[in-house]
């Protein structure tokens, strides 16, 4: 394999792709804490009815798995050619 | 429970395993050099690259071990699928790009790049070794579970099995898992499993009669089901069933659904009553008894409802810990898995290396939403043998369609293949190369490094083999869960602030990964499951003897870690490089390199 080249080896300088990667990194971690402390302080809403009628949990949890596949296609579109 | 073998699943077992061999082994050889490997891989496209993604990292811990979960304890096993999934966030937009600008793949060489340290070395090939071990495990009870129902032989000959075929691989032809074996794999398992979700839809819910318990007696080197003797005629019967549906769209009680739409089926799955099995072992340990213990099906698609996370149900933050801390760990890991991030950089730019992780995580994403039906399906269909979990979906599959059932074995089993092969190359590299060449600078010529690779790789299969056999029983993806949370423990922390923080030292990262890796492992062996499940206590007396304060050590491991190397490179902060002496470096690795 080819080495990919690297402009900056000093990781620390911060290139669009990684501010846009830590921004992403950002709001999914928000809607990860979101099920985190539903769990730790608000456990009852679990059980609450959702959207389609299924409960919140089911609701959340389904819906953490489409966040990902959104958010890495918001990734794929916006990132910037190296 | 005992299965009679049957003679169509295991020809085509065996056809199916041994077409997707013959694939591994004709790939594998045209691509004799690292320049030939590589050159291949970047001539793939990255949807297949993406798919590829998949086919490596749904092991059968996933399929296996989530929908058996699943099975039998509802949302429980579902968190693990977003776990696992969220990790990729993680690695995608966290650690990816950055490393891509080290020049370097995995976790080892980025951490050892700039420091040039035995210390890094030799903490992160015991992390590698570690970590693949725990990997291991899992992969090996998955394989004793599949050839159980097909084969009709006991858990230790599946696991000898895979053990054996594996070690000959691995040390005569060198198996290199493929981008393309890895896309027909990953392929296939979601086409069928697919497949497997529609049947469950199509066929919908029904309502059956309750069940009796059932007790298991081995005494004198002798198993009696429900008072006689063990026999295809006496044997236990198999478990899972709807009790009571909720009244249909009509407002009248109803005993079938017919076919049900994905929401629908939750929905209904929700307000239904669904028999599932409490498990008691009697003090002296020679008599286990399943009875059936009803449930509804919303608590059942909550968490908590698995003896496991239980406490999150409990009032007050100490007892949701240990489902924080598993959230936590399965959160951090991914990223921290020696094997995974190599993947991101085997197409030939960085455009095609986002689109291939993007189709990576949809078709991750979308087989984990297959296991809640997975799990669901076996939960209900009447077919789940109470003494193992991991049965669960390969039985499902079985009470459809022999021939799907066979199918869905032959795909599980030789992803078990290309996993296990994969975790035992890592581990015997980590023996050979960084510890013998580069820590314990033994000299070896190229010969020599082979010959010692595939000496550790005999040597590890045959670990493998011994504690696959050791763990029979095991949850597979509750043991995945332990390998997750030492990685996000021992690993995690040292690549972050390597990345992201210049105060970072060698001494920093040694110390972290020591620390992370000894903590985490001794929180795990000291913990209630382990006592439980490991040391053979019963449930009141593992609470008992337990250090442990809670089973999942993430939370605190994880933190720790952080903590350690922050504080050791602060103190070591003398040592560090500065940018010039970094740039130099930079310079003389990139002429190196060509």
């Amino acid at each position: 394999m080819a080495q990919p080249e690297h402009h900056d080896h000093d990781t620390r300088h911060v290139s669009p792709n990684v501010k846009l990667g830590l921004t992403l990194f950002g709001v999914y971690l928000l809607l990860y804490l979101g099920f985190m402390g539903i769990a730790a302080f608000k456990y009852d809403l679990f059980g609450t009815s959702a959207p389609g009628g299924v409960n919140l949990a089911i609701a959340y949890g389904m819906g953490l798995i489409i966040a990902a596949l959104v958010l890495s296609l918001v990734y794929m579109v916006f990132a910037k050619p190296d | 429970m005992l299965y009679p073998a049957s003679s169509l699943s295991l020809i085509i077992f065996c056809v199916f395993v041994g077409a997707v061999l013959a694939l591994s082994f004709w790939l594998g050889r045209k691509a004799q050099s690292a320049k030939g490997y590589f050159a291949a891989h970047g001539q793939v496209g990255w949807f297949v690259n993406g798919i590829a993604f998949a086919g490596d990292y749904l092991s059968a811990a996933s399929f296996l071990g989530i929908c058996g979960m699943i099975a039998f304890f509802g949302y429980d096993g579902f968190l693990y699928s977003i776990g696992y999934l969220a990790g990729w966030i993680v690695a995608l937009f966290v650690i990816a790009e950055p490393i891509k600008r080290l020049g370097k793949y995995t976790f080892a060489d980025a951490l050892d790049a700039q420091f040039h340290s035995r210390g890094i070395k030799l903490a992160a090939a015991i992390s590698t070794l570690i970590v693949s071990l725990f990997y291991l495990i899992p992969q090996m009870v998955g394989a004793g579970a599949l050839i159980k129902p097909l084969l009709g032989l006991e858990h230790h000959w599946g696991v000898i099995m895979v053990g054996v075929v594996v070690v000959l691989i691995v040390v005569t032809a060198g198996m290199v898992s493929t981008t393309w074996v890895q896309f027909i794999k990953g392929s296939l398992l979601v086409i069928f499993c697919t497949i497997l979700v529609g049947l469950i839809l199509s066929r919908g819910l029904a309502v059956k009669p309750p069940s009796e318990p059932q007790a298991v007696v081995k005494k004198d080197g002798q198993t009696l089901i429900n008072g006689k003797p063990q026999s295809l005629e006496n044997d236990l019967k198999p478990v899972g069933r709807v009790l009571a549906l909720p009244p249909g769209p009509d407002g009248k009680p109803r005993t079938e659904t017919g076919p049900l739409g994905p929401i629908e089926y939750l929905r209904t799955l929700e307000g239904s009553t669904i028999e599932t099995y409490s498990k008691r072992v009697s003090a002296d340990g020679t008599t286990t008894t399943y009875a059936p213990a009803p449930k509804s099906g919303l608590d059942l698609l909550t968490p908590g409802a698995s003896p496991t996370f239980a406490s999150v149900r409990q009032e007050g933050l100490a007892g949701k810990l240990n489902f924080l801390s598993l959230m936590l760990a399965l959160f951090c890991g991914t990223a921290a898995l020696p094997h995974i991030l190599i993947r991101y950089y085997t197409v030939k730019d960085a455009a095609a290396a986002r689109k291939s992780t993007v189709v990576g995580i949809a078709s991750i994403g979308f087989f984990y939403v297959l296991t809640l039906y997975l799990g669901l399906g076996a939960m209900t269909s009447g077919q789940l043998d109470p003494t193992d979990s991991n049965m669960a979906a390969p039985l499902l599959a079985k009470s459809f369609n022999p021939v799907l059932f066979a199918i869905i074995s032959a795909i599980a089993f030789t992803t078990v293949l290309g996993t296990v092969s994969g975790l035992i190359l890592a581990a015997s590299g980590a023996v050979a190369h960084d510890l013998m060449t580069n820590v314990f600078k033994i000299n070896l010529d190229d010969h020599g490094k082979v010959r010692a690779g595939k000496i550790a790789s005999v040597v590890v299969g045959v670990i493998a083999i011994l504690l696959g056999i050791a763990f029979k029983g095991f949850n597979v993806t509750f043991l995945v869960g332990w390998a997750f949370n030492i990685a996000a423990s021992a690993n995690l922390p040292a690549i972050v602030m390597l990345l992201f923080w210049r105060g970072t030292t060698r001494q920093g990262i040694t110390w972290s990964i020591v620390i992370g890796l000894v903590t985490s492992l001794a929180w795990i062996m000291l913990s209630t499951d382990a006592y439980q499940n490991l040391y053979g206590y019963s449930a009141k007396d593992a609470a008992a003897k337990a250090l442990a304060p809670f089973n999942q050590p993430g939370i605190v491991t994880i933190p720790l870690s952080f903590i350690v190397l922050v504080v050791v490179s602060l103190l070591s902060k003398g040592h560090r490089k500065s940018k010039t002496e970094l740039d130099a470096h930079a310079a003389a690795t990139a002429g190196s390199a060509e």
